[in-house]
Parts: structure tokens; C-alpha cells; sequence
């Protein structure tokens, strides 16, 4: 019997009778999660109700040393939650109460389970809402907003998940349950912990900060021949002194598939997009508002639309919010990149992709956050075409590379996950990643929680730093993989 | 430890040293040492030398903070970090800056501005330094807008205790590969690793400022028992948070709980003096049609209620609570003894109180207000800084949820306690 049998034959004590799932069938419902290429059948699944049943599940991971993941909607483009096949996911699907809402004091405080957007919705009324805005977040949860530190369209203006969560009960991987409070004396565990991709420990409410509503809001569309007229807007925008809520730029292939999945009528012959977002008190958005328009029209815009109800700024925002699911429309399969630059190096970043689009023949539509610099390069291939994927991820590698090479960074929003592990050696040096590890090390000495994520190699908690020979433990007991 | 051979040994690393004198006491404890590194490579000679000879460094930058906190336990070195005082670069295109720890706000702040940026935090020292300012994690009134230097750092390079120079985040403010250093060291008070430089997201320095202010002039009635500053606030406050005129600011200034207080509220862009005029009228009338625009700061905006000789209490407690305090301190000072001078942040629930007073009196006066605050609003109260006769009466950080995890970091970051020993909360 193994560890893992041993295990489940526990679980049943700790979880109510239709928590624990070891139907293979069912099983492989939680194979994946927004990153799909990347596939494992977890070894059990619990659909804990509360903090004590989940605490419970990471205890006796604790006793049997069975490693452990933590998933909420499964919307991650990282495969932060791939599950281990040697192991349990904890699933917070069961925990959607929000606990709290107190307007007074502009927090609320919800269980991870709840999407994001279910949090704006219950406030809005109130003339309050969320701040960070993930494109996914009708279906993504809070829970896995603070594992991924999530951003969204409008962190350019409001920050992250990290900016916007006060306080965190997590259960750590000893199968404590921990208060973290950002108001607490002592060092900022919980802007240590928001962003560590579930390596940490498990949160299981969370106390968020509740934003007022703008009072006004005007989008923007302007439509450009080129990305460098579209890019030079951008940085006229920024060097003018306003700070959009968002500024987003798509290129010519981008706004072909968008055109082709949703008809969302962009202006013909446009060889860029850029979406312009301000909103704030109506005396400052007027203001800014004449200078964006100016700008765009001095860099070249042929074309403005302004959005003056939420329908049209509805219908502003389809193209560019469902850019992702739209290539699918115009190539079999495509790889989603999440590189950010400087966003002064994005013209040199640009010519790089469009020479490596060349090189490899591979074509990549480009849809980015330009005001913070954000990439999300599609790698367009098909996968029918012996060759063409291995191209398409040497493409996807070379944009990430090109990304360090400016001063930037490989991962803007959607973490790293199991994607991106092997690639951290090229932003950070084996001395960089092992003190990061020595908040791991003081969280989670045995490596049990989400294992074999964030970092290429693990650090063994108890070594001399910089001595390491033969095979690491944590691999030879197949709780972890090198790259 | 023959102090002539650790002596050499500092100076073969080659980084100035020096024999520390009267002014280099840290919170009364005087280092033998002072070493002036003048680069993260140069933190980290002096760290090798400090682990092969285990003596304790405590980092300073301006040494406006060094009676903050606790005294260390022990202290050998102390790491002068005056001589990093370069910005090695200033992105003005991508609103980024990266400083070495030793520049001191100011001096930051006047480089930025050549290019119509500004790092959007008010500093309440003067003098502070960026990595004084990282270290103690201290932040002024547009914390409300803009969070604390954690919210803006996006980058920084560490000196671990063994010397090891680490560095974690980057030169883009959208960025979430690996864990968060720079989180961890703010706030840490030099007990994780030394800070070398740092790298923050910036603003452009916004096209006009208007600070509308008023007046309460008997803010708590001579008999105490009727709130009427609690009233008034209660209602002023979320008229203006909750206004759509987005104020970057709103502060108090008690400075005598016996006479009036005041309140002024920050906006800032190209129409903060029409949006002022809007906020005037709005706090008017609660505040009893007292309300003025001016483009300029009240006096006391922005500086803490304290001189280095005084206690200083740092409040963190919900907004809607922190007006029930305000009659609390009253009573707790006439209690006491204690004479509490009293400014902060009203909208983002943060206030810092300079005490005067005997140490029985500071005592009292504290344990008065924590037991409330804490007790019934679930605040926090924390002591930055106190006299030795005052502090060795008073438990500086009160409750701290977590401490066996921050004592677990600790262990794993500085093994061997080299770095600020006991200066940290729960004797870390």
C-alpha cells in the first residue's frame, strides 16, 4: 500500500462523505488547469468546506509526507494547480461564502472559492468595487488571485492582487491555520506569501480592499496603420504625465482573430488597436481625456471612437478581452506568452518578435497591457505539422529571452508555475533563487506544498547554501523535477 | 576575540572603517566599528568578516531612526550606507527609478522632479533614506492613495549575513516571477539582510495641489463625556472618502488634546482646485463652516508629532473605529498623565502619537489606548520609538499574529542572530 492509499483510506474522517474523490473518471476532470498542455491525473481530490477540513488534508499530507496542490477555478495559465499524480488536491470550490462586507471600513472578507467578480458584484450597488481585473475573472477565484498575485487591464492605474488584499487565514503546510494581517507588527509575511503560487501554505479567507467607483470613465479606441505609430502614442500618453486605468494594444493579426470570433467591428485597415481607459474624478478625466485624444491624432491615429455608454465600452473592450479565445479561429493551437519589457523597449521588443517570426515561420499575433509593458504573445502553429510545436516553443522561449535581455521580466500576471520553472535561471542568478527559497524553507522545510513549481531547482532546507552534491533528495523522493 | 585581529581583518577587506564614536550609538548601545561600504560587494565583505568572527552589524542610512526599535542585543558593526548614494538609474520613459540605499528621500525626490516624477510617498523624517525608509517601512498622509513603500517598490538587491547578495522583482512594476524579497525587507528593521538598492514604480508629479483645511475648535467638551470630534468625524470623513473627488489625503492634527483640531484633506491633478472648492463645501458644513483651499500645506503636514526625545506610538486601526479613539486618548491622557500630540491618516486609519511625559505616565497612557484599541476595534498600537527609562516599562509591539513564522524566517535568513539581534519585534 503506499503512502498515498494510506492516506486516502484517512481522508474519510477528516472530510464529509462527498469530499474525497478517487473515481478515475472524475479524477481526471481536475487534470489540467488553464495551461493545457501540461496533464497529470491528481492521485486523490478533496472538496474541503472550511479552513479545519482543509488543515485536516494538510496534516496527513504532513504524517504520510504526500506532497499537496491547491487549485481554485483552474483558470491558471502557468499549471500553478497541475496536480500530482503522487499526490492531493485540495480544491476550494466548495468555499464560496463571502464572510463579510463591511463598507464603513471599504473591506470584505470572502473565502477563496469566491470569483473575483462575484466580490465587485456584491458591493456595486454600493457604489464600490474590486480592483484587479484578470480577464478571467466571471469564472477565476480569490483564492487562486492570491496564489498567482493576479493583475489585470487596470493594475496599470490600481496595482495587483498583493495592493489590494489587508489580511489572509491561510493553513500553512504544517497544517496550522495562521492569520497573516497586513495591520500586524513584524515582517510582511502576507506580501511574502500573496504571489507565491501556492508554495507556502493555502489560503482560506481573505480580507480584501474595497476600491470607491470612479465617477467617470471614458474608453478610447484608436485605430493606427502601424504598432510603432500605436506604441509611440503610448509612450506620448505616459511622458504627458496621465496615468490611464489601462492602456491595451493589439496588432494586425490579433484584431483579425477578434474580428473573426466576435465581429467586434474594429476599424478596416487598422494594423494596430489601442484601447485607452481613464477614469477618475469627471474634471481630472476631462482633462486627460483631451490630451489622449491630441496625442493619438498627433501619432498618426486615422480613426478615434469614444465609448460614451458602458454598451459601447462594452463593445470597445469585446475585441481586445476575448483576443485569446479568438486565435483559435484563425490557427489550430497556440501558446500564450506573458513576458513584460520596459515600455520604452517595446518598439526594439517588437522588431525582435516580428525577425523571429521570420526566422522560425512561425506566426505570432500580439495582444499586451502596453501601458505597463505586459506581452502576451500568441504563438500561432499547428500542431498536425510535424515540427511545427517544437518551433512554436523555441519561438515562445527565444520572446521570453528577448524579454531579460530588456530589462524585463518572464512572467507580467500569470505566473510561473510548472511553465516557466526552467526559464528563471535567465532572470535570476542560483543565489537570488536560493534566498527566495529560505522563505520557502522556513514555511515548508519538506517541500510539500505545490512541489516542483516556481523554482527550477529545490533548495534542500537544510544544506549548506552553494554545497550540493550527487542527486538532490526532493527529486531522488520524485517530489520534485530538475530542468 | 582579539579585537585587534577582527580590526585588521576589517581593514584588509579594503572598505573604509573606522573606530565608532558617541554619535554612533544605536538605541544606546555603542558598535566598536563603523564600516562605510561603498557597494553591495563592498555590504558584503564586511558581512564575511562579521560571520567568520561573529560580530553583530546593525545598517544605518541617515540615522534619523536608529533609537527606533528595540536595542540591539548586541552591536560590533555598524554599516554606515552614507556612501551609496548614487540613483544609477532613473527610466523617466517607463516611470521607474533605482536608488542605492544611502540617497536620502530628498535628495531623490529633487532628481525625479527634473523629469516631472515623483516617488508618491510622503517620507515623515526628514533626512530618511531609502533604505531607512524600506527598513522601518514609515510612511506619510498619501499612504491613503498610494499605499506604503511596499506597495512601490518593484525591485531590490539584499547582503545576507553570510554575505551572499541577492536580489529579487526587476525594473518593470508588472512582474510575479519568484517570490517577493522586497515585501519581506520592508518594515524588516535590518534584521533579514542588508538593503543595497531599490527599485520603485514612479508618478508623474501630478499638475496642481489643493489641501482644503478646517478647524474643530473644542474638539472633546470640558467634561469628556460628549464626542463631539467623534460626531464631527464620523461624519466628515466618508463625506469626503466616499465623495467621488478622490482625495489623496485626509489627515488630523491634535496637537494638544485640550485645544482644537484640525483636519486637511490632499487633492491633486489639473483640477484639484475646482475639486477642492467641491470638498470645502462638502466639509463645511460638519466641520462648522470652517473649511479653506490653499495650495499649500498646513506646517505639520507630513512630519511626525514627536522630537527624538519622545515616545512615539504608531496607531493602525479600522477607519470607521479610529474616531471612537480620538475621546480614548483624551481619557487615557487625563488618566495617565501622559501628554499625547496626536496626526495621521483619518482615511487610511494611521496615526502616530509623540508622548510626553514620566515613564509610569507613558506606560499608563499606552496601555490605556492599546487595551482599547485592540480590545475593542481589533487595532494595533505599536511603540517606533521610546526613551531607554520609558521603553524598559512598555512591550513595544503588543500583539503580532504569526511571530513563530516570522521567528522561522528569521532562523533561515540570519542563523547565527548577526543582524539588528533584538531589535525586532518578539526579540528577533
Amino acid at each position: 500500500m503506499s503512502e498515498l492509499e494510506r492516506l486516502t483510506a484517512r481522508l474519510a474522517a477528516v472530510l464529509p462523505p462527498d469530499a474525497v474523490i478517487t473515481d478515475p473518471v472524475r479524477l481526471r476532470t481536475y487534470e489540467c488547469d488553464g495551461l493545457t498542455h501540461h496533464r497529470a491525473t491528481p492521485g486523490v481530490v478533496v472538496l474541503p468546506e472550511g479552513a479545519e477540513q482543509i488543515a485536516a488534508v494538510v496534516r496527513l499530507c504532513g504524517e504520510h509526507g504526500v506532497p499537496f496542490v491547491a487549485r481554485g477555478a483552474g483558470t491558471g495559465l502557468s499549471g500553478g494547480a497541475l496536480p500530482r499524480t503522487d499526490g492531493v488536491l485540495i480544491v476550494t470550490s466548495r468555499m464560496r461564502r463571502i464572510v463579510e462586507i463591511d463598507i464603513p471600513n471599504r473591506r470584505a472578507v470572502v473565502e477563496p472559492g469566491v470569483t473575483n467578480l462575484a466580490i465587485t458584484e456584491a458591493v456595486r450597488g454600493q457604489g464600490y468595487y474590486y480592483a484587479p481585473d484578470p480577464s478571467s475573472q466571471q469564472v477565476c477565484s480569490i483564492g487562486g488571485n492570491v496564489a498567482e498575485n493576479s493583475g489585470g487591464a487596470h493594475c496599470l492605474k490600481y496595482g495587483f492582487t498583493v495592493n489590494h488584499v489587508l489580511a489572509a487565514e491561510i493553513v500553512t503546510p504544517d497544517g496550522e491555520i495562521v492569520e497573516l494581517s497586513a495591520q500586524d507588527p513584524g515582517y510582511d509575511l502576507l506580501g511574502a506569501f500573496i504571489g507565491s503560487e501556492g508554495t507556502l501554505g493555502i489560503a482560506t479567507k481573505i480580507t480584501v480592499r474595497l476600491s470607491r467607483a470612479p465617477e467617470a470613465v471614458t474608453t478610447l479606441l484608436a485605430a493606427f496603420t502601424g504598432i510603432e505609430a500605436g506604441g509611440h502614442a503610448v509612450s506620448a500618453i505616459i511622458a504627458a504625465g496621465v496615468v490611464p486605468a489601462a492602456i491595451e494594444m493589439m496588432d494586425a493579426l490579433a484584431i483579425e482573430a477578434a474580428e473573426a470570433a466576435v465581429h467586434c467591428r474594429y476599424p478596416a485597415g487598422a494594423g494596430a488597436v489601442l484601447v485607452v481607459e481613464l477614469d477618475g474624478p469627471r474634471a481630472e478625466v476631462e482633462h486627460q481625456f483631451a490630451a489622449v485624444e491630441r496625442i493619438c491624432r498627433d501619432s498618426g491615429a486615422f480613426e478615434i471612437r469614444v465609448a460614451a455608454s458602458a454598451e459601447e465600452r462594452a463593445a470597445i473592450w469585446k475585441g481586445r478581452k476575448s483576443a485569446f479565445a479568438a486565435v483559435g479561429r484563425i490557427s489550430p493551437a497556440y501558446i500564450v506568452q506573458d513576458g513584460v519589457v520596459p515600455r520604452t523597449a517595446l518598439p526594439r521588443v517588437l522588431a525582435g518578435i516580428d525577425r523571429l517570426q521570420e526566422e522560425y515561420g512561425i506566426r505570432v499575433a500580439n495582444v499586451f497591457h502596453a501601458g505597463d509593458g505586459n506581452l502576451h504573445p500568441l504563438v500561432l502553429f499547428d500542431d498536425s505539422v510535424p515540427g511545427e510545436a517544437e518551433r512554436a516553443e523555441a519561438v515562445s522561449g527565444r520572446i521570453l529571452d528577448l524579454c531579460v535581455e530588456h530589462g524585463g521580466s518572464i512572467t507580467g500576471e500569470h505566473g510561473v508555475g510548472v511553465d516557466k520553472a526552467r526559464y528563471m535561471p535567465r532572470m535570476f542568478t542560483g543565489d537570488d533563487l536560493d534566498t527566495m527559497q529560505l522563505v520557502r524553507c522556513a514555511f515548508d522545510p519538506r517541500g510539500l506544498a505545490n512541489p516542483g513549481k516556481v523554482f527550477p531547482t529545490p533548495r534542500l532546507c537544510g544544506e549548506v547554501p552553494g554545497v550540493r552534491r550527487g542527486a538532490h533528495p526532493l527529486v531522488e523522493a520524485g517530489l520534485a523535477e530538475q530542468f | 576575540m582579539d579585537t585587534r585581529d577582527v580590526g585588521d581583518a576589517l581593514e584588509a577587506t579594503g572598505v573604509t572603517v573606522r573606530a565608532a564614536g558617541d554619535g554612533d550609538e544605536v538605541a544606546g548601545v555603542r558598535p566598536r566599528w563603523v564600516a562605510l561600504p561603498e557597494s553591495a560587494e563592498e555590504i558584503a565583505v564586511v558581512m564575511r568578516v562579521c560571520a567568520a568572527h561573529d560580530l553583530a552589524a546593525v545598517a544605518t542610512g541617515g540615522g534619523t531612526k536608529l533609537h527606533w526599535g528595540a536595542k540591539p542585543d548586541r552591536c560590533d558593526v555598524l554599516v554606515d550606507l552614507c556612501c551609496l548614494n548614487r540613483v544609477p538609474e532613473h527610466a523617466a520613459g517607463d516611470l521607474v527609478v533605482r536608488a542605492q540605499a544611502g540617497v536620502t528621500v530628498e535628495a531623490l525626490a529633487r532628481a525625479l522632479a527634473e523629469e516631472g516624477q515623483e516617488l508618491a510617498l510622503d517620507v515623515p523624517v526628514p533626512g530618511t533614506t531609502v533604505g531607512g525608509l524600506l527598513a522601518t517601512g514609515i510612511a506619510g498622509p498619501r499612504r491613503f492613495r498610494h499605499g506604503t513603500a511596499r506597495d512601490l517598490l518593484i525591485g531590490v538587491t539584499v547582503v545576507l549575513a553570510d554575505g551572499t547578495i541577492a536580489k529579487s522583482g526587476g525594473k518593470v512594476v508588472k512582474n510575479v516571477a519568484g517570490y517577493d524579497l522586497g515585501k519581506l525587507f520592508t518594515g524588516s528593521y535590518g534584521t533579514l539582510g542588508i538593503i543595497a538598492d531599490a527599485t520603485f514604480r514612479l508618478h508623474p508629479l501630478p499638475a496642481a495641489r489643493a489641501w482644503v483645511t478646517a478647524t474643530v475648535e473644542r474638539p472633546v467638551t470640558e467634561t469628556g463625556q460628549v464626542m463631539s470630534a467623534a460626531d464631527v468625524l464620523l461624519t466628515a470623513v466618508p463625506a469626503v472618502t466616499e465623495s467621488p473627488l478622490e482625495p489623496s489625503a485626509v489627515e488630523i492634527d491634535w496637537p494638544d488634546v485640550e485645544g482644537p483640531c484640525t483636519v486637511a484633506i490632499l487633492v491633486e491633478g489639473a483640477a484639484a482646485a475646482e475639486r477642492g472648492k467641491t470638498l470645502c463645501e462638502l466639509m463645511g458644513e460638519p466641520m462648522g463652516g470652517t473649511a479653506e483651499v490653499a495650495e499649500e500645506p498646513p506646517p505639520w503636514w507630513n512630519r511626525l508629532p514627536s522630537s527624538d526625545d519622545d515616545t512615539l506610538l504608531e496607531l493602525r486601526i479600522g477607519v470607521s473605529s479610529l474616531p471612537h479613539l480620538l475621546p480614548v486618548m483624551r481619557q487615557a491622557a487625563d488618566a495617565s498623565g501622559a501628554r499625547p500630540a496626536i496626526r495621521g491618516s483619518l482615511a487610511a486609519g494611521t496615526l502616530h502619537i509623540g508622548l510626553r511625559g514620566l515613564p509610569h505616565e507613558i506606560a499608563g497612557f499606552t496601555g490605556l489606548v492599546r487595551d482599547d484599541a485592540e480590545g475593542m476595534f481589533g487595532g494595533r498600537v505599536v511603540v517606533l520609538a521610546a526613551p531607554p527609562e520609558a521603553a524598559r516599562r512598555l512591550d513595544r509591539w503588543g500583539h503580532a499574529g504569526a511571530l513563530h513564522l516570522m521567528r522561522r524566517v528569521k532562523e533561515r535568513f540570519d542563523p547565527d542572530r548577526r543582524l539588528s539581534p533584538g531589535r525586532f519585534v518578539g526579540g528577533i
